[in-house]
């Protein structure tokens, strides 16, 4: 056991901390505005080999042997620096990755590259009113129909809790293109192009008063018949691949802390019953009793990671790290509501947009997000009992 | 960065393991909590027979030199098995000498100590008072009271923790040394308090300046790793009722209720073996951030512990509350892990004090 990296894990972090010294920020001739100047980094960070690493070079990425040390290292010195990482959304999280896994090459020259760079942004149109946590009862439809330049999809049905759906290009859809086959057998895997005629998009105004999801309606939208992923029924296991690529335990742990931390500087800078609220015991022992869930959480991360570095397999912990950081964020909202006192009569700002303690409601809220996005921490601990204990499954699957 | 145990400390592990799976069965450990007068004398002189005693003693006085990670991953199994066992004081006497003892005195116990020939055991607690003891050796003497000594009657010699930081040896036997049994709950680990009226006593007067720090630290770490190993042996033996046990025609694992309880048992347990093993690696490496981390484990595991511990009565139904359930010890194990050197209010304020908030 060593928490130090080797020594040519040390020179690998002193390469990436020499190139974050001669690129980051940009410099005023990589462009104008701040997007211009993230592209430009983005582009050097890609050629170095420290972004993209698992996408090929034909496709835009930088095609290294796959190492989650470096990455780590990488992710560390990166956000010491507040640096640009890989463009942020759904696309590099799921499309990339099922791409790269399902998609033809036609597909990945089309959209990958421009998916890396931020060119493309993606939604994802996944649940329904009626198919949330039963996503496999979806009943939006795709049926091939004969267009003006060949076969196209034509896509009938509304999706729902599209994130930023409003901003999005392109969306991949969770269709049902064969209606008598099984409920997951039918099931397809496409692509759309948003500004197609047919397409209604409606952001949902959430709790926090913001708008960051969408529902979708799709009245006769067409989309080419080549841009399905997959064979016609495979969409349910296209899906999982993506499933399969989504971000490690490992960064969930590190906000965890960081939440951890800036939790303590509000009790430090607030008064409760009187005294300053670090000083106060009952705040000293939630901290601590909350410090001993964040910390278990960083060290089996450690410990996963580890694992990973060392191909073996981590087991049933895998299956918890979502509900373990929910956990956490529920913890943390229930100090912070209490350390910000009066300011948790107010609405919670638009984000970025406030100085005041209000803004911990955001987190207050948020975690609530948390808890249900990407499987409610029910169907979590539905998953950990059969699929971690072996438990029998319930009838109703 | 490899945030993970040996090739050779997994192999050690699985050997305690394979014993105690043949010596400490279910069978076994209830014939020893019925029982707890006696010494657990096959599972010690098995723990003596693959080194555990001599595991943390330095090799110049015939032990092995290794870390306090190597024991604690020992104690996480002893837990797991809910062993009876005398190593916790064993191995906090170990400690004083190794921290406090001078050379002589080193040379005279620790080789003992490591083989296993001299059992030994801890005395510090006063009338819940266990971090700050008041007794003093005056004249070779010591009068005043002790509580909570493991495996006092069956010690050949007793550390006792004195005030200002000072550590003397009392020997089974001595003149004035009144042993009373406590009726404890927790039978792996009987205790029993002192009565010491003029009892002679070695002061140890080695120069090892505070010795108390890493004697806590050493007990904190390991009631953490026990309990890492109980508390993980609860969601095992709750998850396999489950499965095994049926209501309403089928298995009761079938119903979320349960599946939920178990899910949020597990959630609370796989994690937190971490925070045990960076508790003994600070121990081991970084010694400024060891008294932190052993009291912010030993709160975090042992409050879990007694948490998954009443679940896993509640996940037994009625035969959960019986004598004959293992849950009924595992549930007074992680009573005694939770308060034994203090409880988890205790050590949340010490380590907030040592968080320089």
């Amino acid at each position: 056991m060593d928490l130090k990296y080797n020594a040519s894990y040390e020179a690998f972090r002193q390469q990436v901390v020499a190139f974050l010294g001669e690129h980051w920020p940009a410099p005023d001739s990589a462009g104008d505005s701040r997007a211009e100047k993230e592209a430009w980094f983005r582009r050097q960070a890609i050629a170095a080999g420290y972004l993209y690493r698992g996408v090929p070079r034909e496709f835009g990425g930088s095609e290294q042997e796959p190492d989650i040390l470096k990455a780590t290292i990488i992710r560390d010195e990166f956000s010491k620096r507040r640096a640009p990482m890989e463009a942020p959304g759904i696309g590099n999280m799921m499309l990339v990755p099922t791409l790269l896994e399902c998609g033809t090459q036609e597909q990945k020259e089309r959209f990958i590259p421009k998916t890396l760079t931020g060119e493309y942004h993606w939604a994802q149109g996944y649940s329904e009113p009626n198919a949330g946590s039963d996503l496999a009862s979806l009943r939006t439809r795709a049926e091939l129909v004969e267009g003006e330049n060949g076969p196209e999809w034509s896509i009938n049905g509304q999706k729902i809790w599209s994130t930023l759906a409003q901003f999005a290009q392109y969306m991949f859809v969770l269709a049902r293109t064969e209606p008598e086959a099984g409920k997951h057998a039918g099931i397809s895997y496409l692509l759309i192009d948003l500004k197609n005629p047919g397409i209604t998009i409606r952001p949902i105004k959430q709790v926090t008063g913001g708008k960051e999801f969408c529902e979708v309606f799709f009245d006769d939208a067409r989309t080419p018949a080549d841009w399905i992923v997959g064979e016609r029924g495979e969409g349910w296991k296209v899906s999982k691949a993506t499933l399969a690529h989504e971000r490690s335990s490992i960064g969930g742990a590190q906000t965890a802390v960081g939440l951890f931390e800036k939790l303590v500087e509000l009790a430090k800078g607030v008064e409760y019953q009187g005294v300053t609220a670090i000083d106060h015991p009952q705040i000293r022992e939630r901290l601590v009793t909350l410090e001993g869930y964040v910390q278990s959480h960083l060290y089996s991360s450690y410990r996963q990671l580890s694992m990973a570095a060392a191909k073996q397999n981590a087991g049933r912990i895998g299956l918890m790290n979502k509900l373990i950081n929910t956990n956490i964020g529920h913890m943390v909202a229930d100090i912070a509501k209490d350390l910000i006192n009066d300011a948790a009569l107010l609405m919670p700002p638009a984000k970025g947009r406030a100085e005041g303690d209000e803004k911990w409601l955001n987190q207050f809220f948020g975690s609530l997000g948390v808890a249900i996005a990407g499987g409610t921490s029910n169907i979590q601990r539905n998953i950990i009992a059969e699929r971690g204990f072996g438990l029998p499954r319930d009838d109703a699957e | 960065m490899e945030f993970l145990l040996s090739e050779e400390q997994l192999e050690i592990q699985d050997t305690v393991k394979r014993f105690l799976d043949k010596h400490c069965p279910s069978t076994a450990l209830h014939s020893y909590f019925d029982d707890p007068a006696q010494l657990p004398e096959a599972i010690w002189q098995g723990l003596v027979e693959m080194g555990v005693p001599a595991l943390i003693v330095p090799e110049a006085f015939g032990g092995m030199g290794m870390t306090l990670l190597d024991l604690a991953i020992i104690a996480e199994v002893l837990g797991q098995a809910a062993a009876p066992n005398p190593l916790l004081g064993h191995t906090l006497a170990t400690q004083a000498l190794i921290y406090a003892g001078s050379p002589a005195q080193q040379e005279k116990w620790l080789p003992k100590l490591a083989s296993g020939e001299c059992l030994a055991s801890f005395a510090t607690a006063e009338s819940g008072n266990w971090l700050a003891p008041s007794l003093s050796c005056v004249n070779g003497n010591i009068t005043g009271q002790k509580q909570h000594v493991p495996h006092a009657e069956h010690a050949q010699l007793i550390v006792v923790a004195l005030a200002g930081g000072r550590y003397a040896l009392i020997e089974q036997g001595a003149t004035g040394l009144e042993i009373s049994a406590e009726n404890v709950a927790d039978r792996t680990r009987p205790l029993a308090s002192l009565n010491l009226n003029d009892c002679p006593a070695e002061l140890l007067d080695g120069d090892c300046g505070n010795a108390a720090e890493p004697i806590l630290n050493t007990a904190l770490v390991l009631l953490a790793a026990d309990s890492f190993g109980g508390a993980a042996q609860c969601v095992d033996m709750a998850v396999d009722y489950a499965k095994t046990r049926e209501q309403f025609g089928q298995p009761i694992g079938k119903f979320q209720a349960l599946k939920h309880q178990l899910a949020n048992m597990a959630v609370d347990v796989e994690p937190m073996r971490g925070l045990y093993w960076h508790a003994a690696y600070a121990f081991d490496q970084e010694p400024e951030t060891a008294s932190r981390q052993a009291a912010l484990a030993k709160a975090h595991l042992s409050d879990r512990f007694l948490h998954v511990a009443r679940e896993t009565v509640q996940a037994h139904g009625g035969i959960g509350y019986t004598w004959e359930c293992d849950a009924q010890i595992f549930i007074k194990r992680a009573l005694f892990n939770y308060t034994f050197m203090g409880n988890a209010g205790l050590h949340r304020k010490r380590a907030a004090d040592l968080a320089d908030w």
